[in-house]
């Protein structure tokens, strides 16, 4: 199972919509607020080189925004 | 070849889809998402039916209401370009395809104004941002320069008053406008500062935003924040479409049935001259969009 970590805050609407969309297919991943987690935000600048939400990292390759196509096609992968 | 294409997925394009399955018309939807402006409006308490709910909430449930009728919903296809045939027909080009079919209703939307400052296009999601709900998080304890001074702008000001550890409101008016309300808790507020008649030239920054740079009464001056939230207003996607009549600030023109100047074309939403850019007028206009499209199939024998 691929590890699958979401950089997301409680008010965007696309890290709710990224969140439900792996929740839907049952995928288990680990959701980190970046507006209260500093350590956090540290990271999801450092990793995708940028400040937008939401930041999906699975097994360590970055997919900046609610993107269903890059998810799906590296969740298959 | 369908009767009909609906482009856009907020609330006039969700409508015309639902009026759309209910009138039988073999149509589909192409999108890039479900929700368009709805999904980043945070209290919405005028849509009727709800005294209160969230932008995304309400998307939900019109997500619901679609879903029950098993439309073809291509989403992550926005329309790129929209064609016209010789037999009258037209071809909706998307990121990915084309379709084809005998109607089609424009509903794209709007999306956020640029400022087109130098620095602005590098910087985005690098400090710069035309979100305020969504990436305003992301800044607390620093310093940010919201640009605008409308109603967008003053939200997002009061936003950051609350996150930020200063906000600078950069106006190009010589007054503020936006609701008095929302105007005086701005001024009254310990933790930000108006710049009137300030025009933003500059976002500086080599890989994330340092400062701004912006002009007032012929002076130039520079400020250090970390974050930009440029709120200057929005403007139609009405570029996919070159062949139907706009008007000076590109929204596309109907009438009071939604048609076009051109046959078979119509159009619904934020994306037309409707003034009023309101969820519910969107949502009506789409409905009317749908019945009006469902006359033209008619009429023309198709």
């Amino acid at each position: 199972m691929a590890e699958i970590r979401v950089y997301s805050t409680p008010t965007c609407p696309y890290c709710v919509r990224v969140k439900n969309y792996l929740k839907d297919k049952n995928i288990p991943f680990e959701n980190i607020d970046v507006s209260s987690n500093e350590e956090g935000l540290a990271e999801m600048v450092r990793v995708s080189g940028q400040m937008g939400v939401p930041v999906v990292l699975i097994d360590g390759d970055v997919i900046v925004g609610f993107d269903k196509e890059k998810i799906d096609s590296k969740l298959g992968a | 070849m369908r009767e009909l294409i609906i482009v856009g997925a907020g609330p006039a394009g969700i409508t015309a889809a639902v009026y759309a399955a209910r009138k039988k018309i073999d149509f589909m939807l192409v999108t890039e998402d479900i929700g368009g402006q709805t999904l980043l409006s945070s209290d919405v308490e005028n849509y009727t039916g709800y005294q209160f709910i969230t932008g995304q909430d309400l998307v939900a449930k019109f997500e619901e209401h679609l879903k029950q009728f098993g439309v073809e919903a291509k989403t992550g296809e926005p329309a790129v370009r929209i064609l016209q045939a010789k037999d009258g027909s037209f071809t909706v080009e998307t990121k990915k395809a084309a379709y084809q079919a005998k109607a089609v209703i424009v509903a794209s939307g709007r999306r956020p104004r640029w400022l087109d400052a130098a620095g602005e296009e590098a910087l985005r999601n690098k400090g710069v941002s035309y979100c305020a709900t969504c990436d305003g998080p992301l800044f607390s304890k620093k310093h940010v320069a919201v640009i605008g001074g409308g109603n967008s702008a003053l939200d997002a000001a009061l936003q950051m008053m609350h996150i930020a550890t200063f906000v600078y409101l950069i106006d190009i008016n010589p007054e503020l406008g936006g609701d008095p309300i929302m105007r005086e808790k701005v001024m009254a507020a310990a933790n930000a500062k108006i710049f009137n008649s300030a025009v933003t030239k500059e976002i500086r920054g080599s890989q994330f935003v340092e400062g701004i740079r912006f002009e007032q009464n012929g002076v130039s001056r520079d400020l250090d924040v970390q974050g930009v939230f440029v709120e200057i207003g929005s403007i139609p996607n009405s570029d996919i479409i070159d062949f139907v009549a706009k008007n000076e600030n590109g929204e596309i023109i109907i009438d009071n049935i939604n048609s076009t100047n051109i046959a078979g074309i119509f159009a619904a939403g934020d994306v037309t001259d409707v003034p009023e850019k309101q969820i519910i007028v969107a949502a009506g206009e789409g409905a009317k969009a749908v019945l009006g499209v469902s006359r033209y199939l008619y009429k023309s024998g198709a």
